[in-house]
């Protein structure tokens, strides 16, 4: 396949072709750190998180045309405003959700799947309700689309580029959240013994609120993201699902490190394969390796060590 | 079928005007003379829901749930089309009235409803359906209980019912003057196919790779993505690295927005035609949802386009945008389930009855004129005569149209030497 063409044209395009795994591991991580928190650390199998993701998404859509409204001059800088309105919404309904459902059901994770399937169901004919059933096109600042050409056929799309500079910010902010503040402290402290928790003076009804209005919030920022380069509709969400659930069962569900590793792996392979076969191919021999490892290797890639 | 076929056919719509002309008074005699007379037991043999002056319908498509925001477009369509008939006078001197189920984008849910509106309310017509699998769920329940359906999407072909109407184009009707007017006006060599991974993108796609490999002419590549997929880096990669002359795109859904926003990110400037790109599956509908600026400069092959400059269209966009708002797109597959009930109401006239028996011997030959996209004509396989345009996509979410077929195309959903 490759006999046709030049070093230097197989050298671009193998550049190319790591970069685009690149812009995939950077929005896998995207997709599963909010998850991570709230299926990680939590165990609520929270089946609403694409629906999360696409409020965000939908609070980007209202701000760019508020701003291509009201505000023409700043177009430029909405995206900004819209990630923090994003997390905001998205946080509030995650709180919302946790106070009148969730909290009712930590010790049934298996009800949270069925109380969370429902919330995706209610969420989505919301937005088709609210916001109609067709797609909606956020338009972008000019700035944001494009790309840079370093060499005739090397370009490097800044949406990418932009998705990755926000998944590393937002990274280190979730590490320095969960391991270097006293709210990441009482988060891991309920997440390992609830009980001993509450007894050493642990708010913990208040601890897994804002656990899980964090991790809704993240997603809203996710969804944010996204729509540089997806679409934003009602059920739009149910296109990153499965992936982001995949990426955190792979990665061993109470481990940060883990999620960023699993994400890792998962792209790589994924987009290598997409290019030497059919992308359906490529993302059914993903599935059956991920399927095989976990047979293998049930806690995934890597597992905190619990006393149980 | 071959170019040349295609350039010879039988009865052109311009050059017998004269017999329309005079069947379009034969019909209106007709009527006026039927109206006052004809009582609901002689125009209704077999139970349907016909009163002395109302007949019933259905109206079948998803309202909820993935496929909503393809068919709403399809419904809208529908009810301004038996709206328009209604104040027209109706159909045999009755008012359509129409009863509206959902199809939840669950094909089971479909036959249900199908069953529902045949068997409990005993529809004179349904109108309905948008993805193949809702059709495939329907058509054994509109075989058995003997029901007409009007689907309106251009599909995959290899299909043909006694109780199904196909009012949007087959596979080759779309796919293969595209694919002429593409090797000849662009000088275009070398194709790489692309899709969504189900039956319709792949039936496409094997009919343009037997048709381009045809006029030999190359392919050099094919890939299929699952449904949903936003990731397409590694195809557009792929896709630099062969430089085909065209991009030859089935993809559907959101995925559209992904590919599209990415192929831009990626510094392909289809404005260039650098490869160009030529779709069979983006209409303006679709184009909301990716932007006007993400893919203007690409083509599109289909038998309507909004932006049709002909008198009929003009009408009927007014019209729909007075009924509906004035922000709405139309695209290929709404207009073609506008034409679902004047075709169903020409075939009742034609056969001075209701009964599904009745209206499918009237249906082939069955004219229209006054259709959005111009001339169309019942072929006796229930598929329909069209033109095929291409369109140039603009910035403001719309196609400018920049050729279309001299002639109807011949619907052959059975099409030898392509399967």
């Amino acid at each position: 396949m490759f006999a046709d063409y030049s070093w230097s044209e197989l050298g671009s395009i193998f550049a190319m072709q790591g970069f685009a795994g690149l812009i995939l591991f950077s929005v896998f991580v995207l997709m599963a750190l909010g998850l991570a928190i709230i299926f990680g650390q939590m165990g609520v199998i929270n089946m609403a998180h694409g629906e999360f993701m696409i409020l965000g998404a939908y609070v980007t859509w209202l701000t760019s045309n508020l701003f291509a409204d009201h505000l023409p001059g700043l177009f430029g800088g909405f995206f900004f405003v819209a990630m923090i309105a994003a997390f905001l919404a998205a946080a509030l309904l995650g709180a919302l959700v946790e106070w009148l459902s969730i909290r009712h059901l930590y010790h049934r994770p298996l009800d949270t799947l069925l109380a969370t399937w429902g919330l995706s169901l209610l969420l989505q004919q919301t937005y088709r309700s609210v916001f109609g059933a067709r797609e909606v096109g956020v338009d972008l600042p000019g700035w944001m689309l494009g790309s840079v050409a370093l060499t005739d056929i090397v370009e490097i799309p800044i949406n990418g580029l932009l998705v990755m500079a926000l998944t590393t910010v937002i990274t280190i902010g979730v590490y320095l959240l969960m391991y270097r503040s006293s709210i990441g402290l009482r988060t891991r402290a309920v997440v390992q013994n609830r009980s001993m928790a509450g007894a050493v003076g642990i708010d913990t009804g208040r601890v897994d609120r804002l656990t899980f209005a964090i991790g809704c919030g993240i997603a809203g920022v996710a969804g944010s993201a996204f729509t540089m380069i997806g679409s934003t509709g009602p059920t739009a969400g149910q296109a990153y699902i499965v992936d982001t659930f995949l990426i955190v069962v792979f990665g061993g569900t109470a481990s940060l490190l883990g999620t960023i590793a699993s994400a890792f792996t998962i792209s790589q392979a994924q987009s290598t394969l997409e290019f030497f076969l059919s992308g359906s191919m490529a993302k059914v021999l993903t599935l059956v390796t991920v399927v095989l490892i976990l047979m293998i290797r049930p806690q995934g890639l890597f597992a905190t060590k619990l006393r149980r | 079928m071959s170019r040349e076929s295609r350039s010879t056919l039988p009865d052109e719509p311009c050059t017998d005007r004269r017999r329309r002309t005079l069947l379009a008074g034969a019909v209106a005699l007709a009527l006026a003379a039927s109206v006052p007379v004809a009582r609901a037991q002689d125009v209704n043999t077999t139970g349907l829901a016909v009163t002395e002056d109302t007949v019933t319908v259905g109206i079948l498509h998803s309202v909820t749930g993935t496929m909503a925001i393809s068919e709403t477009g399809s419904v809208q369509a529908e009810k301004l089309a038996i709206e328009q008939i209604n104040a027209a006078g109706g159909v045999l001197g009755r008012q359509i009235e129409y009863i509206q189920e959902d199809g939840a984008s669950d094909w089971p849910t479909f036959a249900e409803k199908a069953k529902k509106l045949l068997v409990n309310d005993k529809v004179a017509a349904v109108f309905g359906c948008w993805t193949s699998a809702s059709r495939k769920a329907v058509l054994p329940v509109f075989e058995q209980y003997n029901g007409m359906l009007y689907y309106p999407t251009f599909y995959e072909g290899l299909e043909q019912s006694p109780n199904v109407i196909y009012t949007g184009q087959e596979a080759t009707q779309q796919i293969l003057a595209g694919i002429d007017w593409v090797a000849e006006t662009k000088g275009a060599e070398s194709f790489y196919l692309l899709g969504s991974d189900y039956i319709w993108p792949r039936t496409s796609n094997k009919i343009a790779r037997k048709h381009i490999e045809k006029l030999g002419l190359k392919v050099v590549g094919e890939d299929y993505y699952p449904l949903g997929h936003t990731q397409f880096n590694s195809v557009i990669n792929k896709i630099k690295l062969k430089k085909p002359d065209v991009i030859y795109a089935i993809v559907v859904g959101g995925s559209n927005v992904a590919f599209y926003k990415q192929l831009k990110a990626a510094g392909i400037d289809m404005t260039r035609e650098d490869p160009l790109l030529l779709t069979i599956s983006v209409t303006e509908d679709e184009i909301r949802g990716i932007g006007g600026d993400n893919i203007e400069g690409a083509y599109a092959a289909m038998k309507y386009f909004q932006s049709l400059d002909n008198p009929n269209n003009e009408a009927f966009v007014a019209a729909f945008k007075e009924r509906w708002g004035d922000d709405i797109v139309i695209g290929d597959v709404t207009q073609a389930a506008y034409l679902g009930p004047w075709l169903w109401k020409a075939a009742v006239e034609k056969a001075g009855s209701f009964d599904i028996d009745e209206v499918r011997k009237a249906s082939p030959g069955i004219e229209m004129d006054t259709a959005p996209e111009g001339y169309v004509r019942i072929h006796e396989n229930h598929h329909l005569w069209s033109k095929l345009r291409i369109g140039h996509a603009q910035a403001d979410g719309q196609y400018e149209v920049v050729y279309e077929t001299a002639d109807l195309m011949e619907p052959d959903p059975f099409p030898k030497g392509y399967q």
